[in-house]
């Protein structure tokens, strides 16, 4: 790595933090919950509820951390709440046969969905307990139509069947914190989990464990527990990666996103699926997450119009046009509900209003004029404050970077218009976040939306004994009540295993190999860094997995993988801790790379809902691949297997979400 | 006129993430640790404040801010194309986050 200052003798300040590298840490616990984001902390606080030791390790600071870190505004799933007119079992009912829209579909709504939609408003109240605010008590909203007068809850999109609920959640996080403080929860902030440690250091048998090591000093962790609970993030960055477009860490995902936890659950023999599921990615040319006039997400239903002032009309599902802005909140004639869970195409059953959708031709013809601007001014106040003030002020990194920043720069939502990042009009007209902005087909992600995961199973357990997983690391994708929900869930069940568990032995052999493994890059004086491996693996992904795949390709994209693997990670050099903490994570981004060609390999078939491309098999959705393609190693070979869709409702399971859950929840 | 030069590397996009009011900042580190990506460290000389290592990994978060202990030391700013504009509905002028006079801040809380 090229270095000016060392030749020419120039004085480098000293690393601000302790280097202590090897020193080592040992730690011994019930329940070992490597993840501090929402499902980390709501895993924790259920693990200490049911009376279990538990220690988070996360390599940010819990108090912040997390793709949910910066805050949320609306909260998904909430069927039990008193107003809510669907129940858990018409929202999984609604979803059956869906095949649009993974998150939606079939492969995305297995005993996750159920979950949230049986305990997603339980969990709202675990965090107003804790402080945050989910109802209009200050009475800001009094009269407003998506507002409950009885119990002051305000609902978003379906006014009909209220079950998603605006929340002023921007300081969900510090709350969780707290109540890990309160209840003695113990936290490992800025250590980073480097792999998971097996009975015998054998792969495929009990989970007693895992490393770390500090982002910060560099010492080395183990961690000693009877159950451990798996809540990082999904691999964000795996066929983009660029500092320089700013855009590339625009994203609401938090870039210590990388998959660590993917990767070690890979080593120690967990079982995946759906990781050949990806989607296209803005990757650098994102804007701000909910940064421009939209119509979408936390800004539905904005009003828009185009450069002249003209209104762009909305319709229901069936195209008929809604003449008032509270039509848009509201089911089609006939249609029980809808559902809004992202910018993936939703089935009929849920389609919810939306711009007209040949607003692109209409472009183009010169009906609409771009820019398009957000027309806040026109709205009713409620509307206009729901939007910007109460969504926009409390969602995901928006109190700071939008509300704060555009309302100091004297963006005035009563008087202001704000607007829409300019794209092409197929993507103008696109009924989608227009933030995220487009990118080559070949840049790709697995987030949002439903990326692959761990096969767990009604105890949110993985294959492997000892073992659980909430959030993102579940197959299927998550949001945050979905990650809340799961958290709590596999907090109890795996609370309850280890306190009927014994002591867990650990190999130390095992110890010492992945010692040897995670300092090799600090010991090298010459070589490549960090960024540029980084850049590199995405280039490989690009090239031979990106929208259109192949056999050859893929082969040929393992081969490439496996020969820079041999040679340049040899060589990759980190200076200081935080070079070696992002080394290592391109070291799991390279293991998870091979898992999505293995897994891609493996499907021999086109599908629309996986947005996944065969060139060899072009046929889309042929029903024989209608199923669940799954991926483990098995001494050091890859073993490919299948499961059926809904296997969770298949011998040994019960054939209802109902009894399952029932069976299962240890409610 | 005389000036020096350095040999020094090309700054990092983005270079300017976070701005920090060394008149107002009282070096409590605060931000130190609420920063998810370690882009601020502590300034070798206590007291002083943090210094903005790893500009080019920077969330934009605004996280550093929030957590600030002292009214404005702290400013989380974003990059120059990450700024949008916004136009007013009855006299049809332009804005842009980082223009040159802009107009009074807007002073409405937001809600919560």
């Amino acid at each position: 790595m090229s270095n000016y200052e060392e030749p020419l003798g120039r004085s480098t300040p000293e690393w601000p933090y302790p280097v202590r590298y090897g020193k080592e840490n040992e730690v011994s616990m019930d329940v070992l919950i490597l993840g501090g984001g929402i499902a980390g902390c709501h895993a924790a606080i259920n693990v200490a509820k049911r009376g279990a030791r538990a220690i988070v390790v996360e390599k940010g600071p819990v108090i912040r951390s997390g793709s949910g870190g910066a805050g949320v505004d609306h909260w998904h799933g909430a069927c039990t709440n008193p107003c809510s007119k669907i129940t858990p079992e018409d929202m999984v009912e609604t979803f059956k046969g869906c095949r649009s829209g993974l998150a939606t579909s079939e492969y995305g709504t297995g005993p996750t969905s159920y979950i949230l939609f049986k305990e997603s408003y339980n969990a709202l109240l675990d965090v107003e307990k804790m402080g945050v605010k989910v109802r209009d008590v200050d009475n800001e909203f009094s009269g407003a139509e998506f507002r409950d007068d009885e119990t002051k809850l305000m609902f978003a999109y379906d006014y009909e069947n209220k079950h998603i609920i605006r929340i002023q959640g921007a300081h969900v996080k510090p709350a969780l914190y707290n109540e890990l403080k309160r209840l003695g929860v113990e936290i490992c902030d800025r250590v980073m989990a480097t792999s998971l440690l097996t009975e015998g250091g054998k792969p495929g048998s009990r989970v007693v464990g895992a490393t770390g090591v500090n982002v910060r000093t560099g010492e080395f962790y183990l961690f000693k527990a009877k159950a451990t609970v798996l809540t990082t993030g999904p691999s964000l960055r795996i066929w983009a990666f660029s500092t320089e477009l700013t855009g590339a860490n625009a994203a609401h995902d938090d870039p210590n996103c990388v998959g660590d936890g993917n990767a070690m659950a890979w080593q120690a023999g967990a079982e995946f699926t759906l990781m050949e599921a990806s989607g296209r990615s803005g990757g650098g040319f994102r804007y701000p997450p909910y940064g421009t006039g939209n119509a979408h997400n936390t800004w539905f239903a904005c009003t828009i119009v185009d450069a002249n002032g003209k209104e762009v009309p909305w319709v229901d599902r069936d195209g008929r046009v809604l003449k008032t802005v509270s039509e848009r909140y509201r089911p089609a004639p006939g249609q029980r509900m809808f559902y809004h869970g992202g910018p993936l195409p939703l089935p009929y059953e849920i389609q919810g209003p939306r711009l007209i959708p040949d607003l692109p031709e209409r472009i183009k013809k010169g009906e609409f004029v771009l820019p398009f601007y957000a027309d806040l001014p026109s709205m009713q106040e409620h509307e206009r404050r729901a939007i910007f003030g109460l969504m926009v002020g409390n969602e995901g990194k928006t109190l700071i970077p939008i509300y704060r920043t555009y309302t100091q720069a004297g963006f005035d939502p009563d008087r202001h218009m704000l607007q829409a990042n300019v794209l092409p009009p197929e993507a103008a007209g696109m009924y989608q976040p227009w933030w995220n902005g487009i990118g080559p087909s070949q840049w790709r992600e697995t987030a949002f939306g439903g990326g692959g995961g761990v096969v767990f199973d009604w105890d949110l357990k993985t294959n492997l004994e000892g073992l659980y997983a909430a959030g993102n690391q579940l197959a299927g994708g998550s949001n945050h009540p979905g990650a809340a929900t799961t958290g709590r869930y596999a907090g109890r069940k795996a609370a309850d295993y280890a306190l009927k568990t014994g002591e867990p032995v650990i190999d130390r052999k095992q110890v010492e190999e992945e010692k040897v493994r995670v300092y090799l890059p600090v010991n090298r004086k010459d070589g490549i860094g960090w960024k540029e491996l980084q850049a590199g693996l995405c280039r490989i992904m690009q090239d031979y997995c990106g929208e259109y795949k192949s056999e050859e390709t893929l082969k040929m994209g393992l081969r490439w993988l496996d020969s820079i693997r041999e040679s340049e990670v040899a060589k990759v050099c980190a200076r200081n801790p935080h070079e070696l903490a992002r080394t290592l994570e391109c070291l799991s981004r390279l293991t998870v790379g091979e898992m999505i060609m293995h897994a891609s390999l493996a499907r021999k078939a086109s599908s629309s809902v996986l947005d996944f491309k065969r060139l060899d098999y072009p046929d889309m959705d042929p029903p024989e691949w209608e199923k669940f393609v799954t991926i483990r190693l098995e001494n050091g070979e890859v073993k490919v297997g299948e499961l059926p869709i809904n296997y969770w409702l298949l011998p040994p399971n019960a054939p209802t979400y109902k009894e399952n859950y029932k069976r299962h929840c240890g409610l | 006129m005389d000036k020096k030069a350095y040999m020094v590397a090309n700054p990092l996009t983005p270079n300017n993430p976070v701005e920090i009011d060394p008149k107002l900042c009282n070096g409590c580190n605060t931000c130190v640790e609420v920063c998810r990506t370690d882009v601020l460290v502590p300034n070798p000389e206590k007291g002083k404040p943090p210094i903005v290592l790893y500009p080019d990994e920077c969330w934009f978060g605004g996280c550093c801010a929030g957590h600030c202990p002292v009214p404005g030391a702290i400013k989380m700013v974003l990059p120059l194309n990450q700024r949008i504009c916004w136009k007013d509905k009855q006299t049809g002028e332009y804005f842009r986050i980082g223009m040159k006079n802009p107009p009074p801040p807007n002073t409405k809380p937001p809600v919560g």
